[in-house]
């Protein structure tokens, strides 16, 4: 029997980032999927990033992960949102070509040490109802590894419904893992229904562009990965269009033979991404929606018609999409279709994404619950870095809520679990001002280097970076300047006599980094990248004193872990239905706790006093 | 969890004490005694049986199932008759049995918190409630114990997660159907709530005062009849009163019930130059207490009043003696007119010191209500700068709810992320 460090299932966004980290990590691994054309398929929209998704991006290249590095090789219209917003809430996005984005996975998934793509189907899991040592494939050939990240998305009993047509399937063309989901089932684990839809896609040929509004990219590209150097694919714009009276009349009068409005789906959709029926049901008095009119390549003349997701009949379809001006002539070269799946109540899991009660088994992606690829990238990642430092016997690698949006996933995943597919949005992040996109590099780089899961390329351009950032900040706090020196430099400041450092300056809302060179002309000597990144350090160096009491009360409670076998029942005080909720949530540490539903203050205090009572016992 | 009891009505002989008992085992020690558990929520009259077969006493026994009850866990309660043999009888053989213990002060209520029956606020109004001697205490503590403090902090979280929910969606989906500029509609929501918050905040000094007490200082020159007015408002010599001026040298305070308010009356020494030493010790305490005091109430025979006594707007000038000099109008100690009216005059101006309705009770609530209203004050000035530093606007929303939190309860994103997809179309 073949033997592995670590498995993965799965060639999606989430499969290949865990076995390039697992493999970064120096885990002998296998990355399972069932045919080379799998590795790095995208299978909605074509586009990565957004508004927190570009942060997670960002966050999984800062590991050195690959999403970010194949989105910049594959980008062929990149936009900064928010751009003229505070850099904690602008989002890199970038529209991407398919086929090249693809090809950029392959590429690194191939040039990875340590990994190895087996192609074949995955049907079954080796080992105990506790305790998974292994995968069979459907010839029967078993894998052993020491542990196993299942990344199996969409596949798990899932249903595509056209109309009132429908038919298992994981992906357009793909089947369903109807065993695997059977295996799941015996570990206990609560599986939940979720349906997503995607768009009819058009044939750019037989669209009318003429009368189109265009959405053209940013004049200078925000790349995701901190290594890239530039825009290498051919740049397009996208167009947009509305939908219409005549639109609405359609779809309306067609409700019933929507397979969501006919009743052919039970599963619960995500409220951000809407489907067009959806849309002109709830928002009934809005005359028009948007639509973006994507190109999916450069070679392909295939257009994703982003706004209308739908899953009314084929017939349907060519009507009212046919309403929508510029899409009069439009051929549909594939109907749109809603898709619906199980996915594992997250709150099974732990903080490393590992499932709790079955050792060496780790679940990643959307059969979390979530959606998107940033947000399968990003668990990946997690998962896979902990699978290999299960495997080689390393300390687990946890994110904290205040270091990270990818901790901000985990722990909303596995602390509330998901009631529509999960998507990650700035307002997430309580700590927003300091976990941006554009500093996820010095937040979590460090991290990758001690972990030795960053290449020494990144480790060196990261390292000489960090210290330019490092000695402009000094630079900028070493001298203290009078509000009169100031007012000489034409800063405005209030005369109340007190000095202030540059660093204290630059935070104010109307000082750029070009006023202080009035004042100190040796800052003109600056690097334009470093003295804009210390820019947006200080311009919310105040909010950030102000968060750090919160950060450490957090960073506190998730240090105070509860051990897997602390006794509930022995928490005098403790009401009989909250311990019977802790005992299932078998929450890790006190901050986890709290997030169980019904926690009161007072019960935090009772399960604190237990464990410092058990503490001189525990010196592990 | 321990089964926890004790004696809820007042120490001493009575014509009916109340014992509780709360906790997973509360009916079991009921069924013990009474041999059946009584119906949940009906009273029913039984023998109480104590471990030695006897009976303790017929008792009205009722029920209460969890989550319905003051604990929100299994209570009991025996109404017995209340002699002090029978309660310690019974307390002992409850004691007796296994996983009850006597309740510490408080647990009962600690226990309803805990289970989420009361929150912090109402916990708060309960203790009042329970102090209250008079009118006035008891409708201020009804009031924050019906957890209206509970609604309002509701409210006002409400409209500022309205206000956040504005400022997120235009910042989160920067490329979708929404509009660009919520200054406005952020602008007229934080205004509306930072205004009830000062004006919340604004009414727990008089409400405190309320729940301690208010003190009332009655000054005037010697001699002017104070101690006889104190005194017939006491109904009791509580003064000594002479024809002699300086008679009262220090303080003399009595605490009464006026009209439903707590009012503590400061007898003062009359004011004067003096050359006596302790006289002079006197007046500059009657001075200190008066301007320190709630209220002062200046007392003048003749229309002149000393010009070391510092008034404010609302304090009350009448004139002294009445009885004195037939006609006039004034008060008269001795005889008693008057009294009644400024009675009136001194509940009016403290009633209408008293925010109508106000909820917020301590200085706690005040500080959290001060901190939130500072943090929307900045918030509302940075919202001015316009839309390029909604984040900012959103930051501080995000303290000024967390200072409201410490009230009670707490809130979090998903309901922002609530509001938000209640509000907009989205969905590119």
């Amino acid at each position: 029997m073949k033997h592995f460090d670590v498995i993965v299932v799965g060639g999606g966004h989430a499969g290949c980032e865990a076995a390039a980290a697992a493999a970064r990590l120096g885990a002998k691994t296998a990355l399972i999927t069932l045919r080379q054309a799998d590795l790095g398929t995208m299978s909605c929209n074509p586009a990565i990033g957004g508004l927190g998704k570009g942060h997670l991006v960002r966050e999984v290249d800062a590991l050195d992960g690959i999403m970010g590095t194949a989105a910049d090789q594959a980008g062929i219209q990149f936009r900064l949102l928010n751009r003229k917003k505070g850099p904690a809430v602008q989002g890199p996005r970038a529209q991407t070509d398919r086929d090249l984005y693809r090809s950029a996975i392959q590429k690194l998934i191939t040039a990875q040490q340590n990994l190895q793509v087996i192609f074949g189907e995955a049907v079954d899991l080796i080992g105990s109802d506790t305790k998974v040592t292994g995968v069979r494939l459907r010839d029967e050939t078993e894998i052993a590894a020491a542990s196993v990240v299942l990344t199996t998305g969409t596949f798990l009993r899932g249903v595509i419904h056209i109309g009132d047509v429908s038919r298992p399937g994981g992906r357009m063309g793909d089947d369903p893992s109807v065993k695997l989901a059977e295996r799941i089932d015996e570990f206990g684990l609560k599986l939940l229904r979720l349906k997503t839809g995607t768009p009819p896609r058009l044939d750019g040929r037989t669209i009318n562009w003429e009368n189109l509004e265009r959405q053209p990219g940013d004049p200078d590209p925000v790349l995701f990965s901190f290594m890239s150097q530039g825009v290498t694919a051919d740049q397009v714009p996208c167009a947009i269009t509305h939908t219409n009276d005549k639109t609405h009349e359609i779809i309306r009068q067609n409700l019933e033979r929507s397979a969501m409005y006919g009743g052919h789906i039970d599963g619960i959709g995500p409220r951000y991404c809407p489907s067009i029926e959806d849309k002109i049901v709830r928002f009934a008095d809005k005359p028009s929606h948007q639509i973006f009119l994507e190109p999916e390549g450069l070679t392909t003349n295939t257009v994703y018609p982003n706004g209308i997701s739908t899953s009314l009949p084929e017939a349907v379809q060519e009507d009212y999409v046919h309403s929508i001006v510029g899409l009069e002539h439009a051929k549909i070269l594939q109907p749109g279709y809603a898709i619906e799946y199980d996915f594992v109540d997250p709150r099974a899991l732990d903080a490393k994404l590992a499932v709790k009660g079955v050792d060496q088994l780790f679940l990643a992606g959307q059969i979390n619950g979530t959606t998107g690829y940033e947000e399968a990238s990003a668990q990946g990642l997690v998962a896979g870095l902990n699978a290999a430092a299960l495997a080689l016997e390393r300390p687990e690698i946890t994110f904290s809520r205040s270091d990270s949006y990818i901790g901000v996933m985990v722990d909303d995943l596995i602390s509330r679990g998901v009631t529509e597919p999960y998507r990650m949005f700035t307002s997430r992040a309580e700590f927003r001002l300091s976990l941006r996109a554009d500093n996820a590099d010095q937040r979590l780089t460090p991290r990758g280097i001690e972990l030795g899961c960053v290449t020494p390329k990144r480790k060196q351009s990261f390292e000489k970076k960090q210290k330019k950032l490092d000695d402009l900040t000094n630079h900028l706090q070493s001298d203290t300047y009078t509000p009169t020196q100031l007012s000489k430099a034409s800063i405005r400041v209030t005369q109340d006599g007190s000095r202030r450092t540059l660093f204290q300056v630059l935070a104010f809302a109307d000082v750029s980094f070009k006023d202080l060179c009035t004042l100190d002309p040796r800052l003109e000597a600056a690097d334009e990248e470093i003295s804009v990144q210390v820019a947006r350090d200080a311009l919310y160096s105040n909010y950030i004193t102000r968060q750090q009491k919160d950060i450490e009360a957090i960073k506190r409670d998730e240090a105070q872990h509860i051990p897997e076998a602390f006794d509930y029942n022995s928490c005098e005080g403790l009401s009989a239905e909250l311990k019977s909720k802790l005992i299932a949530a078998r929450p890790r540490n006190l901050r986890q706790a709290q997030k169980v539903e019904g926690m009161t203050p007072a019960a935090i205090m009772l399960i604190l006093a237990k464990l410092r009572q058990h503490k001189p016992k525990k010196t592990a | 969890m321990d089964t926890i009891f004790a004696r809820a009505s007042a120490q001493g002989k009575a014509g009916v004490a109340l014992i509780r008992l709360s906790g997973p085992h509360a009916f079991g020690c009921a069924e013990q005694m009474v041999g059946f558990v009584p119906k949940p929520r009906v009273a029913t009259l039984a023998d109480l049986i104590g471990e030695d077969n006897q009976i303790i006493d017929q008792a009205i026994v009722v029920c209460f199932n969890a989550p319905h009850s003051f604990t929100g866990e299994d209570v009991v309660e025996f109404h017995v008759h209340g002699s002090t043999a029978i309660v310690n009888k019974l307390l002992k053989n409850i004691n007796k049995f296994e996983f009850t213990r006597m309740a510490e002060p408080g647990e009962f209520t600690r226990r309803a918190l805990e289970n989420g029956k009361m929150d912090l606020a109402q916990v708060e109004g309960l203790a009042d409630l329970i102090d209250a001697e008079t009118e006035a205490q008891r409708l201020q503590a009804q009031r924050v114990l019906s957890g209206e403090l509970g609604q309002r902090a509701e409210r006002w979280r409400s409209w500022l997660i309205q206000a956040s929910a504005l400022l997120e969606a235009t910042l989160d989906f920067a490329d979708e159907d929404v509009p660009v500029d919520v200054t406005p509609e952020v602008r007229s929501l934080l205004s509306k709530t930072g205004h009830e918050l000062d004006r919340e905040a604004a009414g727990v000094s008089a409400a405190e005062r309320l729940r301690e007490g208010f003190e009332v200082a009655i000054i005037g020159a010697p001699n002017v009849g104070k101690s006889t007015l104190l005194n017939a408002l006491a109904g009791r010599e509580a003064a000594i009163t002479s024809d002699i001026a300086g008679t009262t040298r220090d303080v003399i305070e009595v605490r009464m019930d006026l009209s439903g308010f707590p009012v503590t009356f400061l007898d003062t020494a009359g004011l004067r130059d003096t050359a006596d030493a302790i006289e002079k010790i006197g007046i500059d305490r009657a001075l200190a207490r008066a301007e320190s005091a709630d209220m002062t109430v200046l007392l003048s025979q003749d229309g002149t009043f000393p010009s070391s006594a510092a008034l404010r707007l609302d304090d009350i000038v009448i004139k002294s003696k009445c009885d004195l000099d037939p006609g006039s109008e004034g008060i008269s100690g001795v005889t008693g007119a008057g009294i009644d009216d400024l009675v009136k005059k001194i509940t009016d101006v403290l009633s209408g010191r008293m925010m109508k309705d106000n909820v917020a009770t301590r200085e706690r609530h005040q500080i959290a209500l001060l901190k939130a209203s500072n943090y929307l004050s900045i918030a509302i000035g940075v919202l001015e700068r316009g839309p390029d530093h909604y984040e900012l606007v959103a930051e501080e929303l995000r303290s000024s709810i967390t200072a409201l939190d410490s009230l009670i309860g707490r809130v979090d994103v998903e309901m922002i992320l609530d509001e938000i997809f209640s509000s907009f179309c989205l969905g590119k």
